[in-house]
């Protein structure tokens, strides 16, 4: 049994720890949230030079070769750091649904700069509010060409590319579009996390070409759901972790009836159940990365445990986070709310639990067997 | 990352595998349902006690033991291995995991080399059972609280009081039993540690019956039991320091899944017809059936990390907490839900009446003593906050007062 990553990657994770917790304090967070910057283009910079954009993306496309496990254990520091860059737009999304279902021309073309992060790649699939029904897309591919809507965009004010989902003439199928193109406008839109930035897109006719087969976009679409649910958990167990640490922090400091608060079991309690469910979205993770890693027949299970326990335990620990410091905790002036916000951005981003728990259940149902 | 085995580990795996093939018959497919129901039974004890012998003759009981116990000297992942094997063997278990996990390493651990031969050996071929008189009427999870006494009277004591929840007592040989022997001290400071021989005069055995109806556990009445010096385990006044070994391996004694779990809701969920189709496409029952599969996955794999930590030689922590806490209240709440479920109908407790031979509704009875029964669920949560997240412990009334001056309430 060994179901833990290896030293290697251990030390990965330690260096990538130590380096955010000095070049990206919350300050840097604060400094895009409050800010006119989308992002931080020099820690974004920074983080490409290092490799890490690069992790997961073979070494004959330009990227280190490390292997999903080695991008699990960075996703994991830049959800505690709650790194603001366009990172899980562009590589769990975009350089991912171009590695698992692009052409070697396609390959060719994009994931090189994707993997030196020169280029900014998203993935574009909601249509506004309410659930974006692969089989109900607005949004349009005719004739190589894009036309229609897309609300909200993950960094679609700043990409260069985007992996867009639309309907075309065989269904609904992945599409790769130049943004920088004709046939493109874009506007970044306000939401609850201004750390990381998001935009709507407006196709008039773009030029748009298929990625993957046609016909067969809603599977590929699922696997890259899938893929990029396991990544964004291990961002958000980091997050959760982070949160924890922050109210535990607090509770040994701040005294009231002449105690520590940390010493009430109320608070004792509560931070226990944090740890629970961030311990149980932990293991889910691990269970996602194996399969990950090894592309297994138990993906699309592991990856909706990982999605939905991941969920649950970052806004979990982002509220109860908020709850431990009191007043103090709803302020603008306290870091509490960058966690919260994000913890519920990111439980969205990829949709909701509720979503995820029935892809759980229809594939527990097609397996005939729970456990 | 894998599952694998070592190469250390699958050869120790192969090996167990033989001898159960040889030893043991295959347990029959079916729902996994497990019950301790089994050790009141006197057949069964006889089963198992000859299943221990075949252990032990064999090198697998006592597996992490030092072999200065008469144990294998083994590693706790070879335990795992052995364990995970076992269970797929229609073989009796539970009996002996008191007197093994718990008893007989405090006796190893602070007895004279005499004690050790005398009561290790037996205790591991099965032939001698052990059983623990910690908790008392008003000492539960403030175990330290214990108000049994114990009086010297030349080279004996004489212990009188009550304990309660002792698993076997009416069948177990020894028990292991923490006592009071000064008042007037603190409360950790006056306690001593003996074993007794469970068939002393004076000693009164009362099984309790449990709102399941079963009765696993007993009071004991202790009037003037005379036990012997040489059966003083620690220094005069320093039981707490031996009860804190009997205690450290507790958690890893009791636990295991008891009750209809996950599968089992599943199971009903696709038979069970709510009136507009099956209870599995109800939207309600969806969201909770995946709520209890995460959890349960997650469990699982927070396990595998323990059994990795194993595997490496190093101890795993308080994490162990983890599994109990979040298993009884789930177990409780997939009952009850499932009750729910079965409408009017799911009063029914007859095994012939109800789904899955009434497990749900036997599982709603006697999940509330999961969540109390070594170590309570808030227990379990200081021992995460304190001990996995440092935070302080409770400010507490009784570390500086004598024993006979702290506040007691009504009794």
């Amino acid at each position: 049994m060994n179901f833990d990553f290896s030293d290697d990657l251990k030390a990965l994770r330690e260096q990538a720890r130590k380096f955010l917790r000095q070049r990206c304090p919350t300050a840097t967070v604060r400094r895009v949230l409050e800010g006119p910057e989308p992002y931080d283009l020099r820690l974004w910079q920074e983080i490409a030079a290092m490799g890490w954009t690069g992790a997961a993306i073979p070494e004959a496309w330009g990227g280190a070769g490390l292997g999903h496990l080695g991008l699990c254990v960075l996703a994991e520091e830049l959800g505690s750091a709650l790194a603001p860059t366009p990172f899980a737009s562009s590589i769990y999304l975009a350089a991912e649904a171009i590695m698992l279902a692009g052409s070697d021309s396609q390959k060719q073309a994009w994931l090189p700069k994707l993997a030196g992060g020169t280029i900014i790649g998203t993935f574009a699939l909601a249509e506004g509010p309410g659930k974006a029904d692969p089989g109900k897309l607005f949004t349009t591919w005719r004739g190589g060409a894009l036309t229609g809507e897309k609300l909200p965009v993950p960094d679609g004010d700043v990409a260069d590319l985007a992996v867009v989902a639309a309907r075309g003439e065989r269904g609904l199928q992945l599409l790769l579009v130049d943004l920088n193109g004709p046939g493109v406008t874009r506007h970044a839109v306000d939401t609850i996390d201004p750390s990381r930035s998001h935009a709507r897109l407006v196709f008039a006719g773009a030029a748009a070409e298929p990625i993957g087969e046609l016909g067969r976009g809603e599977a590929l679409l699922r696997r890259l759901e899938e893929r990029a649910a396991v990544l964004m958990a291990f961002e958000q167990v980091g997050g959760a972790q982070r949160a924890l640490e922050m109210a535990r922090d607090y509770a040994l400091q701040r005294y009231a009836f002449g105690r520590p608060i940390g010493s009430f079991q109320a608070i004792k309690h509560k931070l226990a159940d944090v740890w629970v469910a961030t311990e149980l979205a932990r293991a889910n993770a691990y269970y996602g990365a194996w399969a990950l890693s090894r592309d297994a027949p138990e993906l699309p299970l592991a990856a909706a445990a990982a999605r939905i326990s991941a969920n649950e335990a970052y806004f979990l620990a982002a509220k109860e986070n908020i709850q431990v410091h009191g007043g103090m905790g709803f302020t603008w002036e306290f870091d509490c709310h960058l966690h919260y916000r994000r913890a519920k951005l990111l439980a969205l981003a990829l949709g909701s639990t509720r979503l995820w728990k029935e892809r759980l259940l229809l594939e527990l149902e097609a397996a005939n067997a729970p456990l | 990352m894998d599952f694998e085995d070592t190469p250390e580990e699958a050869q120790f795996r192969a090996g167990v595998r033989d001898f159960l093939a040889k030893a043991a018959e295959p347990r029959p497919p079916g729902s996994g349902l497990v019950y301790r129901a089994g050790n009141e039974d006197p057949k069964f004890r006889e089963r198992a006690k000859a299943w221990q012998a075949k252990k032990a003759d064999a090198g697998y009981a006592g597996i992490t033991w030092p072999t200065h116990w008469g144990g294998r000297g083994g590693s706790p992942i070879q335990q795992v291995v052995y364990d995970q094997e076992e269970a797929k063997y229609a073989v009796p278990r539970g009996l002996f995991d008191i007197g093994l996990g718990m008893c007989i390493p405090t006796l190893c651990t602070w007895g004279t080399q005499e004690i050790r031969d005398r009561f290790a050996g037996k205790a591991l071929r099965g032939e001698e059972i052990w059983c623990q008189l910690f908790s008392e009427p008003a000492a539960g999870s403030d175990l330290a609280g214990l108000r049994t006494r114990a009086e010297p009277d030349g080279s004996d004591w004489i212990i009188n009081g009550e304990k309660i929840w002792t698993s076997g007592a009416h069948y177990c040989d020894w028990g292991v039993l923490v006592t009071r022997s000064d008042f007037a001290a603190k409360k950790h400071d006056g306690l001593t540690y003996f074993f007794i021989d469970m068939r002393s005069p004076g000693i009164e055995i009362r099984p309790i019956k449990q709102m399941s109806g079963a009765s696993h556990f007993n009071a004991v009445l202790f009037k003037d039991v005379r036990v012997p010096d040489s059966q003083r385990l620690g220094a005069v006044g320093e039981g707490w320091k031996v009860a804190l070994t009997t205690l450290m391996n507790e958690r890893h004694t009791i636990g295991g899944r008891v009750g209809a779990g996950v599968e089992d809701v599943f199971e009903l969920a696709r038979k069970l017809d709510l009136g507009d189709g099956p209870a599995l496409q109800n939207g309600a029952v969806r969201d909770k059936l995946a709520d209890w599969y995460v959890a349960s996955q997650g469990l699982k794999y927070v396990n595998f990390r323990t059994m990795t930590a194993l595997s490496r030689g190093d101890t795993p922590g308080p994490e162990a907490s983890l599994g109990k806490l979040v298993n009884a209240s789930m177990l409780q709440n997939i009952a009850a839900f499932a009750m729910d479920l079965m409408e009017q109908g799911g009063v029914l407790c007859d095994p012939n009446l109800a789904p899955v031979a009434g497990a749900f509704q036997q599982t709603l009875l006697t999940s509330p003593a999961s969540r109390i029964a070594g170590g309570s669920d808030e227990i379990m949560r200081n021992i995460i906050a304190e001990r996995v997240l440092g935070l302080p412990p409770e400010i507490r009334l009784d570390k500086t007062l004598p024993f006979n001056q702290l506040p007691t309430g009504k009794r």
